[in-house]
């Protein structure tokens, strides 16, 4: 199978791959994917003032479609607001990497994990309001 | 200055390229010597029929049968395979209906396997254990008075595991049932020799063995005892009546040579490739953490070698090392998105059944191809695992066993 360029420029050249600290109140995780499956993602995001994501990073185990996915996913969401970097689908991804239907599943995994980042965010923020 | 020529083959298991002189004595049968080897009253047909006899010679020496008169020319191995489990379910139906394999053979065996299924044939699939042997106690076992025939490889293509085919020919020799082997994959890099084995059929094909595309042998024993067969194809008779259609001459003179070169080189040239293998294997072993293994490092193909990179998808890193060509057990890599059945069957998990590469050295292997190789890959995998979650957690001390993890 040949990828496309955008997809192997991704994975020789990942952006924003790098970890937050996960028990920073502003960070959210997403840990989404498994092993066996052969595809984990690691979203994190780092949200400021207003609900604008000021930083992502990724980690992703997953074919070049997977990793490069994630990589476009980080870049993306930096700088959007998390209301508007929910809206991202995945066929947005699949658009832009030219991803072939037996890759789309690596699409639908960025999706979920800018969602489960996002999630885990307004989850730690709602422990805090109710802990105030 | 380096002389290495990219990209760099190192699937020799998939294909190996025509060698040189294999190719030299082709090339008259194609133009000049272009006759049908049926054609039996006319020089052109003579010498045809000739060069086809002498390639019979050759191959029957390279396995060690008693005549030319037991190989059977086919398309390939895959052909092979069909004829043999087909033909011979056919002839002995009336005798049995009961065939034995393994699990870990290749999908011309399987694939032809469930179609016998489908026509009433019952079909035992053997277990194998974590290094991909086939126990020949398992055999034995197996063995009813229903049984036909058993079916297993010399060697397998993904993890090179080498079976113990001499114990398995004492078995079934002495049980009265046939034994067939899918020698694809070991013949010539392992010692194969169907007398010794009590091999009754085998299957083979020259691409293998740095012979042409698209021809292949059938061993069908004559002796001791005769095998008998049912044609699967209709037509002009060929080939002892086992299997009609015009041979492929110059494809099977490039066999017969290419059989001849393997049998005199067999020691210099298997050695060598151990040895690059071995190279390769204790550079990369020495300079990566976390990697594996599979199949058995004893009864092993020369040429194989299988690893299993922790925490990197064999697709990925096929990729990174774009190069380079390998093969790998990741389900990324497979039309059916499933890993790979024989690691799997070895009790591989798919996490590292996703994670493996298969490298394939040969006879055109240089040594400083395997020292390039082996630094592009540890290079690529420390930098896809730098990428990867699962490396820093397995760096963080947890335990990926124990994570809940959402599958999608």
């Amino acid at each position: 199978m040949a990828y496309s360029d955008k997809v192997i420029e991704h994975t020789e050249n990942p952006r924003n791959v790098g970890t937050l600290d996960k028990a920073d109140p502003s960070v959210g995780t997403g840990l989404v994917g498994a092993p066996a499956c052969g595809d984990v993602m690691r979203l994190q995001i780092k949200v400021g003032a207003g609900g604008v994501i000021e930083d992502a990073k990724f980690k992703t185990f997953g074919c070049g479609s997977a990793i490069a996915s994630s990589s476009l996913a980080t870049e993306w969401i930096k700088g959007k607001t998390i209301d508007e970097a929910e809206t991202i689908k995945n066929v947005d991804i699949v658009n832009e990497l030219n991803l072939p239907p037996v890759k789309i599943h690596c699409s639908v995994l960025a999706e979920d994990a800018i969602k489960s980042a996002i999630a885990d965010y307004r989850a730690k923020q709602a422990a805090r309001a109710q802990a105030k | 200055m380096s002389s290495l020529q990219f990209p760099i083959f190192m699937d020799y298991h998939s294909t190996t390229p025509v060698d040189p002189r294999v190719l030299e004595e082709m090339l008259p049968y194609f133009t000049t010597k272009f006759g049908n080897a049926a054609s039996r009253n006319h020089a052109f047909g003579w010498t045809a029929e000739e060069a086809c006899e002498h390639a019979r010679e050759r191959l029957a020496k390279f396995i060690n049968a008693q005549s030319e008169k037991e190989i059977v020319f086919t398309s390939g191995a895959t052909e092979s395979n069909n004829l043999a489990l087909k033909g011979i379910a056919e002839f002995y139906k009336d005798k049995g209906n009961h065939i034995i394999t393994a699990v870990t053979e290749h999908k011309a065996i399987l694939d032809t396997c469930k179609r016998l299924e489908k026509e009433g044939f019952e079909v035992t699939y053997l277990k194998v254990d974590r290094e991909g042997t086939v126990t020949p106690e398992s055999v034995r076992a197996a063995i009813t008075d229903k049984t036909i025939l058993v079916s297993i490889m010399l060697a397998n293509n993904e993890v090179g595991t080498i079976q113990n085919l001499t114990e398995i020919g004492k078995i079934t020799r002495e049980k009265g049932v046939l034994l067939h082997s899918d020698a694809t994959q070991g013949v010539g890099k392992t010692p194969f020799d169907v007398q010794a084995m009590n091999v009754d059929l085998a299957s083979f094909t020259a691409h293998k063995m740095y012979g042409p595309k698209g021809v292949g042998a059938l061993y069908v024993r004559r002796n001791k005892p005769r095998v008998r067969l049912v044609a699967q194809m209709d037509g002009g008779g060929h080939e002892r009546g086992m299997r009609s259609g015009t041979l492929n001459v110059p494809g099977i003179v490039g066999f017969g040579k290419a059989a001849e070169i393997m049998t005199a080189d067999f020691e210099k040239d298997n050695a060598r490739i151990l040895g690059l293998r071995e190279r390769l294997r204790a550079k990369i072993m020495t300079a990566l953490e976390e990697t594996y293994i599979n199949g058995s490092m004893t009864h092993r193909l020369p040429g194989n070698l299988n690893i299993s990179f922790s925490f990197v998808e064999g697709e990925a890193l096929m990729m990174a090392i774009k190069d380079v060509a390998v093969s790998s057990g990741s389900a990324c890599t497979s039309a059916s998105l499933e890993p790979s059945y024989v690691l799997r069957a070895l009790g591989v998990g798919d996490e590292l059944a996703h994670s493996s590469i298969r490298f394939g050295l040969g006879r055109f292997t240089t040594e400083e191809e395997v020292d390039y190789v082996a630094e592009l890959v540890i290079a690529k995998v420390k930098k896809l695992r730098d990428v990867s979650p699962l490396y820093e957690m397995h760096k963080e001390g947890i335990d990926l066993k124990s994570v809940a993890w959402v599958a999608h």
